[in-house]
């Protein structure tokens, strides 16, 4: 009986967010029960890290120094696999949980993301152009990390909320969920979410990319047919 | 009411949008100039990409010459032979400038550059306009007024091939109404402005146009160059977001009838007084965000 494990069955608010004209962010709940073998919690409850995180983009991140009193790009770092968004949620800091190396296997917290630097770059200017990195889309509200953002109830319920902001890049979302126990991982669930354009966004964006110049056309004829619009009705006015 | 931009790929309050082109579309019937040396930076300023900011704009600009465009060709103030010059050097400039762009977006020096023009052209014309709006209203004692430049300046003078250009009552070369264009065209897709204003003191100044077709016909080039332009951005960086520009289009064709019936009311040394200070204001803006520290030191670009 001990050494049964115990199950995650974890679910998401939503599985699909749809952008559309209204969009100005989501707020997803990321939430599911803990089912302990015997169906008892134990006296000391397991503990919850949920991750949320986006595509993964390469990019190139700039720098910009002070040169000659004009601030301009300087230096740049190439980044393989940066995540697009990328959202933590734990019931305690994850560094009390679990140490270094496992929070490195799964890439807990911000401090542990694989984001593949390239190019030999010194490890110091790595380091710098990293934190900028995490900075820049701290403050962008795209990577997050909550320390006590999983609520637990009676040791069998979890329960996180993790907020989208609207400048989110379409595609496939990975939620996953550990149940961390002793520094180890007991069980882990992932949940694909999709996150994409609808309607008429949906369209707009497939148009400027697929039909570039029937899209050219129509931005033109649009902005032809609006002020003639407007001066005809101006001089019926007047 | 905030709105989703499916380009630039966030959402923005639609209602300041609209607001922003409306004012821009006040100043431009007032002034005759397209507001995108307006429109750009506050797209800017606002958070919007800058390349979506440039392209957006200039699909602006052509919605916002629309009018001015059909009132000036009724009265007959279009040379259609010049106009037809300086569009074609126009179109040439507007695809160097896309070329030129893409390089300057590949090294990453594309904002500074952006930045840097807009310094320049702005506190230049601003300046020159200040001068001349203080003098003209008798605020600071200057050289008498110059009478009207007679004529076209010396280099334009010296260029071959001379063509007839009946309606300016001008007969130069092509070559520097071409020049011009090719400057205009490039200054469209490079900072999203028409050019208006720097295109209608080259026209009297240096070309020595009859002042009857200048508007006019700097106005046709506008809006050319300025559909060329969408059409190249389109094309090319594919950062034109329809309903960012149809939301600056429905404030700014509004915005540029009234101001149309505006200038009838105000004295034109005041409105051009006026004008200079809000393009100093936006000069002196763009300055301080060069050379003071910026909010963000990093930046990121997607490969």
């Amino acid at each position: 009986m001990g050494q049964a494990k115990p199950l995650l069955v974890p679910d998401i608010s939503a599985r699909r967010v749809e952008i559309r004209y209204t969009f100005t962010g989501a707020q997803l709940l990321l939430f599911g029960a803990i089912i302990y073998p015997g169906g008892r919690a134990p006296t000391r409850p397991a503990d919850i890290v949920v991750v949320l995180r986006g595509p993964v983009q390469p990019i190139l991140l700039r720098e910009k120094q002070k040169i000659a009193g004009i601030w301009m790009n300087a230096d740049s770092n190439r980044f393989r696999s940066a995540p697009s968004f990328y959202a933590v949620a734990s019931s305690k800091p994850v560094s009390e949980l679990v140490d270094d190396r496992t929070a490195a296997i799964y890439e807990m917290g911000l401090n542990n993301l694989q984001l593949s630097p390239g190019g030999g770059a010194l490890p110091e200017k790595e380091r710098r152009f990293e934190a900028g990195l995490l900075d820049l889309r701290k403050r962008q509200g795209l990577y997050s990390e909550n320390a006590h953002g999983v609520e637990i109830n009676e040791s069998v319920l979890y329960r996180a909320t993790i907020t989208i902001p609207s400048q989110v890049p379409v595609g496939t979302y990975t939620a996953e969920t550990f149940l961390v126990d002793r520094g180890k991982v007991l069980a882990a669930a992932t949940r694909d979410i999709q996150i994409d354009k609808s309607g008429f966004e949906r369209f707009v964006a497939l148009a400027a990319r697929r039909h570039r110049l029937i899209y050219g056309l129509a931005a033109v004829i649009l902005s032809l047919a609006m002020g003639w619009a407007a001066a005809a009705i101006f001089r019926r006015r007047m | 009411m905030d709105i989703y931009l499916p380009i630039a790929g966030q959402s923005v309050n639609a209602l300041f949008i609209v607001l922003l082109g409306l004012v821009v579309g006040v100043l431009s019937g007032m002034f005759g100039v397209g507001g995108g040396f307006l429109t750009t930076p506050l797209l800017i300023f606002y958070g919007i990409p800058p390349t979506v900011a440039v392209a957006s704009a200039a699909t602006q600009i052509t919605g916002a010459s629309v009018s001015g465009v059909m009132v000036h060709m009724r009265r007959g103030g279009v040379d259609l032979k010049m106009g037809g010059v300086m569009i074609a050097g126009g179109l040439v400039g507007s695809v160097v400038g896309a070329g030129l762009f893409r390089i300057l977006q590949a090294s990453g020096q594309i904002d500074v550059v952006i930045g840097g023009l807009y310094v320049l052209l702005l506190g230049w014309i601003g300046g020159l306009m200040l001068k001349d709006a203080l003098v003209a209203l008798g605020y600071v004692s200057g050289p008498p007024p110059r009478p009207q430049q007679k004529g076209h300046n010396r280099w334009v003078a010296s260029l071959p091939y001379r063509w007839r250009f009946y309606s300016s009552g001008l007969y130069i070369s092509p070559l520097a109404p071409l020049a011009l264009g090719f400057g205009a065209g490039m200054l469209t897709v490079l900072l999203g402005i028409g050019g208006g204003f720097i295109l209608v003191p080259a026209m009297i100044y240096l070309l020595g146009m009859a002042a009857r077709v200048v508007i006019g016909t700097s106005l046709v080039m506008i809006l050319a160059v300025s559909a060329a332009t969408t059409l190249v951005h389109a094309l090319t960086t594919r950062s034109v977001d329809i309903v960012l520009a149809g939301l600056l289009l429905l404030g700014g064709v509004i915005g540029a009838q009234y101001g149309a019936l505006l200038t009838t009311r105000m004295k034109p040394d005041l409105l051009r007084l006026a004008l200079a200070v809000i393009i100093l204001i936006v000069a002196g803006r763009v300055a301080l965000g060069l050379t003071w520290r910026p909010d963000e030191i990093y930046s990121i670009e997607y490969l």
